[in-house]
């Protein structure tokens, strides 16, 4: 049976028996951010959000991660490797948008012949607990980018909130082992699923935002050199926050820290920096802000598209919330399908 | 304020077509509630795009350093103070700005509102004199304006810009009598100890995406000492004590500078509070050298020069 029901009274109870056998990670908040973090209990967690501030990428691919230390002895250089963990984890209160952002995430990591396996045995021991969206905000625009407020895709199980309750649906085999591992959990009733279809249909109807990327791909492969990148980059004042807070953006570093002992570290990275292609030789292909910013918007909205077959941008709205200065990147991409090139 | 907004319209509309100016920066209204974003004009029918209001938060004269046109640029006293500082540092040239000057009753902090309504979304929002209505799904309600301005203009004494070439509208009550530092003196009580664990606390947030540094108009670096190789002066993980000096550092440099725009703070998608280690340097120089920057584009600030009669007391 794939719908089950979760009184929310008990969440502590599944917590406590999920830490037992996994590393489990939810929604903590801490003043005024709700960030995902290492839970060992259910008191910890909370689900009254209506987006984490960061995206769950975090999880999978951290903003520092070390890939191996390093000693030069009497010997040589001794490496010591730091594999990624292979301990189960579940991943639990992620919003549809976020959980459809590791389907994209995981064309780039798996991609052709090398494979992260940093990022990927993470992602392979993980088992993605979804949280629908009945609230979706007024910068939410899933709906324009392939997901849905209720969206499954990237999800094992997703919970559905009902009144003082939580509606679960076994997406995928993991899913249902996740399910079979809580024999406590009453059976759901038509009720509940038919209910949980109106919200959903509601969250849907709620999403105002709309944006339409038809035909964006093709029309950026011949604005290259339009002079519409003068203007659109102005106001940007190159900071991280946009690439940071994508769920999408994967962009990253990789430095050694320390010379004669000391760590190889990969770290996020972004393409609004100055030193993003500062080359050896001090030339930089990319030497303002309008070529930052012309890359931005062709990798997610045309060269991806190219590589991977879809945008990179799941329309969960925190570039547009966060920017410091309001540049809101449904502006750029309206103005270009609309850009007589 | 409308007769401020349709002013400053005026304004840059004569500049503009009188050919003073090749551009102008200034706001307009933003794709979300109570935030506005930098406006840049350079044909006079886009004039009408420019708007005054409580939400102009952006300190704009951050757009002006490395530029060749000649510049007309909405500011209010914070704002119209920083470029004196620039001005002051051979950063910009002053015949190449026309400073709007604004007067200014503070800007209202939308992370303060956010906070009131407990993770309700503001789908609209009115300033009605010294009140904000905002409205949302299911709720309307009318907030104080004076409960939600930012911190740094809670304590401004410099609402009229010191520096500028047009006033728009009259000159606004200054309050000289404010203490601007109790939040420094609050956090001078505590114990070393205490203050560390403070700042560690409030810093673990930082995610170094450097908006902080990037929208303050002081750090016009080109070779920032965050980005400089060879030597690498400190880490680029998120490693806490890393990051610490980053900010430490940071401060430090903006120290005998910085104006209290509070464009760092307001810019931190993390909510830290960036501004009180830095109020901490502003009350060294008003203490030690009774100066402010951003008042003068005359004076030598104390920082950058030496008076045979500084105190040396420091020296044993």
């Amino acid at each position: 049976m794939k719908w089950k029901v979760l009184e929310k009274s008990k969440i502590p109870v599944l917590i406590e028996e999920l830490t037992r056998e996994y590393e489990v990670f939810a929604p903590v908040k801490k003043n005024s951010l709700v960030s995902f973090e290492r839970v060992s209990s259910g008191n910890e967690i909370y689900l009254g959000f209506q987006n984490t501030k960061k995206p769950p990428k975090e999880v999978f691919f951290p903003q520092t991660e070390i890939l191996f230390t390093y000693r030069v002895g009497k010997k040589g250089v001794e490496i010591e490797e730091h594999p990624a963990p292979r301990r189960k984890r579940v991943l639990l209160g992620v919003r549809s948008c976020d959980a459809r952002s590791f389907v994209l995430l995981d064309k780039v990591f798996s991609s052709g012949e090398y494979k992260d396996l940093y990022y990927l045995e993470k992602r392979k021991n993980t088992t993605i607990v979804g949280l629908a969206c009945n609230h979706p905000l007024s910068t939410c625009f899933c709906t324009s980018m392939g997901g849905s407020p209720f969206g499954k895709e990237g999800v094992d199980l997703l919970l559905q909130e009902l009144n003082g309750k939580y509606l679960l649906e076994a997406v995928t085999e993991r899913g249902m082992e996740l399910i079979e591992k809580f024999p406590w959990l009453m059976d759901a009733e038509k009720g509940d699923i038919e209910k949980a279809k109106r919200l959903f249909e509601d969250a849907e109807r709620a999403i105002r935002s709309k944006v339409s990327v038809e035909g964006v791909s093709e029309k950026l492969d011949r604005m290259f050199d339009d002079p519409m990148w003068d203007q659109i980059h102005q106001k940007c004042v190159g900071c991280a926050v946009c690439t940071y807070l994508c769920p999408t953006c994967c962009c990253f570093d990789i430095l050694d820290e320390g010379t004669n002992e000391g760590k190889r570290v990969r770290i996020w990275d972004t393409c609004q920096s100055p030193l993003f292609t500062l080359e050896g030789s001090g030339h930089n292909p990319r030497p303002s802000g309008k070529e930052r910013m012309r890359q931005r918007i062709m990798h997610k909205f045309d060269y991806v598209v190219k590589n991977f077959g879809e945008g990179f941008c799941v329309g969960c709205g925190r570039c547009i919330r966060e920017c410091p200065v309001n540049l809101d990147i449904r502006e750029i991409v309206k103005k270009i399908s609309t850009w007589q090139v | 304020m409308e007769n401020l907004e349709s002013s400053i319209r005026d304004i840059a509309r004569k500049l503009l077509s009188d050919k003073k100016v090749d551009l102008i920066i200034g706001y307009e209204q933003g794709t979300l509630p109570l935030r506005t974003t930098p406006c840049f004009v350079d044909k006079v029918e886009d004039v009408q795009k420019l708007v005054w209001n409580a939400s102009c938060d952006a300190n704009l004269s951050k757009y002006l350093v490395d530029r060749k046109e000649k510049v007309g640029v909405v500011a209010k006293g914070c704002d119209a103070r920083s470029i004196a500082v620039c001005i002051v540092e051979k950063q910009i040239p002053r015949e190449n700005v026309v400073i709007i000057g604004v007067p200014c009753l503070g800007v209202i902090d939308r992370k303060k509102v956010e906070a009131k309504l407990g993770g309700k979304e503001v789908l609209e929002s009115i300033v009605e004199g010294e009140q904000i209505r905002v409205k949302g799904e299911g709720f309307e309600f009318v907030l104080p304006k004076k409960d939600f301005l930012c911190d740094s203009c809670l304590t401004c004494r410099h609402r009229n810009p010191p520096i500028y070439d047009v006033f728009v509208g009259e000159k606004v009550p200054e309050t000289p009598e404010v203490n601007e530092f109790a939040e420094v003196s609050d956090l001078e009580s505590k114990s070393v100890e205490e203050r560390w664990a403070h700042f560690k606390e409030e810093l673990s947030k930082c995610i170094r995406c450097y908006a902080c540094r990037n929208v303050c108009p002081l750090c016009y670096c080109k070779m920032c000492f965050v980005d400089q190789t060879m030597p690498a002066w400190f880490g680029k993980t998120n490693d806490l004590s890393d990051t610490m000096i980053y900010h430490i550092v940071r401060a430090f440099h903006v120290a005998g500078r910085c104006v209290d725009c509070g464009a760092c703070s307001r810019a931190c998608p993390m909510d830290i509070n960036l501004r009180e280690l830095v109020k901490k340097t502003e009350k060294i120089m008003k203490e030690r050298y009774d100066y402010e920057s951003g008042l003068s584009l005359e004076e030598v600030p104390p920082l950058g020069e030496f008076k045979m009669d500084d105190s040396q007391e420091f020296i044993k």
